[in-house]
């Protein structure tokens, strides 16, 4: 999945991204290098604020559960046709020629039968966040697990889990997907988020197993193994933490493909059910009346953009911090920094 | 290497065996195919309902019933037999006769998709490696990675329920207005400057003569009411015609090499010929002839670019066929717009299909089936294609980045060679190479996704035996449409090992 992709002119030898670090002032931990790269990465850093702030005010608005939050209305209640359905969301101040900056009885306006449209949108962002952590998290383990015992292991075990991967990755994600949520959608988003991440893990399996076969060989390994750590210890506390790399970006990448594939199995009718409320279903109900009420498809449409593109560019900061062959190199900013260099300056 | 490629198809085999028994019970136990005639009122309820667990064998639990069925499906490894089995619906319809037409439009849609979006994806990948983080660069790779966001239901929708019905609209009264134009000509006119790059002053030259042209052409066209009835006439076609002789000679070989143009220009003058002497023969020709006809264009750009010889005869023949055959679709196209009028008339002035893949009861000859098939197409096609064309451009981009870093394009810099040969003939195949393996992956992705635009647009192809047959519970079809696309899948990731192993020398297979 991510092949390398140096970026133009390599830098020159004798200045390796290694030895940059090395070569500023205080020494710092691996960890703290990646994040201070990730946080120099304004797109992704701008990125996965605007997506927490999204998901906040989506929980925020219309609550958890039981909890209510601050708007008025339901995402399952009943209202009289205000404005024909129309939105009444405005941000044109009153000076510009708008009607000021306000929300209205119905920010998002209203679907044919009078819902209210904003507390639907908000409960479909909820319910992608929901799938796509949910989702995210079990693949990532799933497949971090099967990864690593192949990896490590080798030999027999290697090759039947390697075969069992292969069986899996045969079957079309959105088949599997359409199949499982036949199945589960009807139990609810969580229900079939849980499901879904039991099909999801190959990828990540794949590439777990190949940092495995390499780090295996390592020195650091060997010295583990001497000092009489079990396999347990060495897979998860010594090799793991240096494949944390190609696990944190694929698992991104994997939670960005979550959004997509539920919304896409709630358009078909095998995700989320009404009266719950996903984006796709929202499309999907809404379809016949988008010649006369546009807004049906605008808002849902915007916000699965959004979500699915904020995490791509999370993923590919991640990417770009994790692995400093990615990192965008500009001829100009090389010969600025020479001096005195310093690598997270050149992102 | 036989024992590999033998050992391979025998893994395959098995993994679509268990994959098969994987998918099989799955679906067994989530679908209830009973379910419609439970709740009939029917008289005779439960004689239906015994006919039905009669006919799919619903009373053996779905593991054992996948013994079965693989029984049948093994008899198709029977050649010649034709005793294939792959079980029936519940309407009683055996899944094998009805499976064959179902692929049929999904390939037809899919191999459009795929050809295009590599061609495009290729085409734009390796134009911004060439001017990596130039504006163009930047907003190709946002555009890239919006379309990775894309879900490609929300694409359909928008296509079939905005762009189809616009252009519908716009076909009633086709004018342009005054505003349009210059937006239009402006994008174009930004859109050519960044893509041939350059200093300030050429950059504004190409922006105002591709912008001008651009709103010029339109308002032409607007004027003579060109939208009403299409088609490209005598002279667009020579020019056309040209144009593509002396891009192919100068992209492929070069403005030096003499014989290139010479192979070029004589497929050229072959082209406008062919254009003013076959029109008899177009009007009565059908698919078999077309085909025929495409067989001797190739063949006539492969002999002229061999007889043109020189010192690189091979480069003179991919010119010579490139010419010849983009030369040929000019001429096709052309005759294809002739129809265009009476498409309209048969389609009550909305050309464009949002439903199906052919207008019900139109019949006429084959450019007419043809233009008809094409508007069916076209949407569903571009929806299909926006999503992979974004991989292709990204990997392309990529894969082109990294060969240009490569010490032997510095050695052939170094040694003269011209910047066109170093890209086209050095770097361009060598990028191509890891592209095998995303064209599999993208395969198995794109059958997929028809699941989807099948369902927006309502095209009877495989997708749609997969979503009817889930939606009712009914076992075989999606079976069936599961043993084509994991088929289909596995096949073509053999053939990108084989193909990478065949590329590229240091890859060997034991």
């Amino acid at each position: 999945m991510s092949a390398p992709i140096s970026s133009g002119p390599t830098p020159p030898p004798d200045m390796p991204a290694d030895e940059l670090a090395v070569a500023s002032s205080v020494p710092e931990s691996q960890g703290r290098l990646i994040w201070r790269r990730f946080v120099g990465n304004k797109i992704a850093v701008a990125s996965i604020v605007i997506l927490l702030l999204i998901v906040l005010f989506s929980f925020s608005a219309i609550g958890i559960g039981p909890i209510h939050g601050w708007w008025q209305y339901g995402y399952k209640s009943l209202n009289p046709q205000v404005n024909r359905g129309d939105p009444t969301l405005s941000l044109l101040p009153r000076f510009l020629g708008g009607d000021g900056i306000s929300l209205g009885e119905h920010p998002f306006g209203q679907d044919r039968i009078g819902k209210d449209y904003f507390a639907m949108t908000m409960r479909g962002i909820q319910n992608s966040a929901l799938v796509m952590v949910v989702l995210g998290l079990i693949a990532t383990v799933v497949g971090v697990v099967v990864g690593a015992i192949a990896g490590y292991y080798r030999g027999t075990v290697d090759a039947i889990l390697m075969r069992v991967t292969d069986v899996f990755i045969v079957i079309p994600a959105l088949v599997i997907g359409s199949v499982v949520g036949n199945k589960f959608g009807s139990l609810g988003a969580p229900v079939l988020a849980i499901m879904l991440g039991f099909f999801s893990w190959m990828g990540i399996a794949r590439l777990v197993r190949g940092e495995f076969l390499s780090l295996r060989e390592r020195e650091f390994v060997e010295a583990a193994r001497v000092a009489g750590a079990s396999d347990m210890r060495i897979i998860f506390r010594h090799i793991l933490p240096n494949a944390m790399g190609v696990v944190i970006v694929s698992a991104t990448l994997i939670m960005a493909s979550a959004i997509l594939l539920e919304t896409a199995l709630s358009y078909l009718g095998y995700g989320i059910r009404s009266p719950d409320v996903s984006l796709g279903l929202l499309i999907s109900s809404n379809q016949s009346a988008f010649q006369t009420r546009p807004w049906l498809f605008w808002w849902p449409g915007a916000f699965i953009v959004s979500l699915a593109l904020l995490v791509n560019f999370v993923g590919d900061g991640l990417r770009d911090a994790f692995d400093p062959r990615h990192r965008r190199f500009k001829l100009s900013k090389m010969r600025e920094t020479r001096p005195e260099p310093e690598p997270e300056e050149q992102q | 290497m036989v024992a590999f490629v033998l050992r391979r198809i025998l893994v395959s085999i098995l993994i679509l065996v268990a994959a098969s028994f994987l998918m099989y019970v799955m679906v067994g136990y989530s679908a209830q195919p009973l379910q419609d005639l439970q709740g009939s009122n029917s008289p005779n309820k439960q004689q239906l309902i015994n006919a039905r667990v009669a006919l799919l064998d619903l009373n053996v639990p779905p593991p054992l019933r996948w013994v079965l069925w693989i029984g049948g499906v093994a008899k198709c490894a029977i050649p010649f037999a034709n005793a294939c089995d792959l079980g029936s619906t519940i309407s009683n319809a055996r899944v094998i006769d009805i499976l064959p037409n179902a692929l049929a439009a999904t390939v037809q849609l899919v191999t459009l998709a795929l050809v295009l979006a590599i061609l495009l994806g290729v085409t734009i990948g390796i134009i911004t490696a060439l001017r990596q983080y130039s504006g163009l660069d930047n907003t190709v790779t946002f555009i890239s990675f919006f379309l990775y966001s894309l879900p490609a239901f929300l694409v359909a929708v928008l296509l079939k329920e905005f762009v189809a019905i616009g252009f519908n609209d716009f076909l009633r009264d086709p004018v342009i207005g005054g505003v349009a134009l210059v937006v239009i000509g402006l994008v174009v006119g930004a859109i050519w400057q960044s893509l041939l790059g350059g200093d300030g002053r050429r950059r504004l030259v190409v922006f105002l003569v591709s912008g001008l042209a651009t709103s010029g052409i339109l308002l032409l066209m607007s004027a003579t009411g060109w939208f009403k009835h299409p088609g490209l006439g005598a002279i667009p076609v020579i020019l056309l015609v040209s144009a593509i002789a002396l891009g192919a000679a100068t992209l492929l070989a070069g403005l030096r090499n003499r014989r290139a143009y010479i192979t070029a220009g004589i497929n050229a003058v072959i082209a406008i010929l062919a254009y003013f002497t076959l029109q008899p023969l177009f009007d009565i020709s059908s698919a078999g002839t077309l085909f025929i006809l495409a067989l001797a264009t190739a063949a006539v750009g492969l002999v002229s670019g061999f007889l043109a010889g020189g010192y690189d005869r091979g480069q003179n023949m991919r010119v010579g066929t490139v010419t010849a055959l983009m030369s040929g679709a000019v001429v096709l196209l052309d005759r294809f717009m002739q129809s265009w009028g009476a498409l309209v008339t048969a389609t009550n002035g909305r050309p464009i299909a949002t439903v199906g893949s052919k207008t019900p009861g139109l019949s006429g000859d084959v450019w007419l089936v043809g233009l008809d098939t094409f508007t069916h197409l076209t949407l569903p096609t571009i929806a299909l294609l926006l999503i992979s064309f974004a991989g292709y451009t990204r990997y392309s981009r990529a894969g082109m980045l990294e060969v240009l870093s490569l010490d032997y394009i510095r050695t052939a810099r170094a040694k003269g060679l011209p910047e066109r040969t170093v890209i086209v003939r050095h770097a361009f195949r060598n990028m191509l190479i890891p592209l095998t393996t995303l064209v599999a992956f993208d395969v198995g992705a794109l059958l997929g996704g028809a699941i989807i635009t099948e369902k927006v647009f309502a095209i009877p192809g495989m997708g749609s035996l997969f979503n009817a047959g889930l939606g009712r519970g009914d076992l075989n079809p999606v079976m069936g449409y599961f043993l084509i696309v994991a088929a289909m899948a596995i096949t073509f990731n053999f053939l990108a090992d084989m193909a990478y192993a065949g590329l590229d020398p240091r890859v060997r297979i034991r």
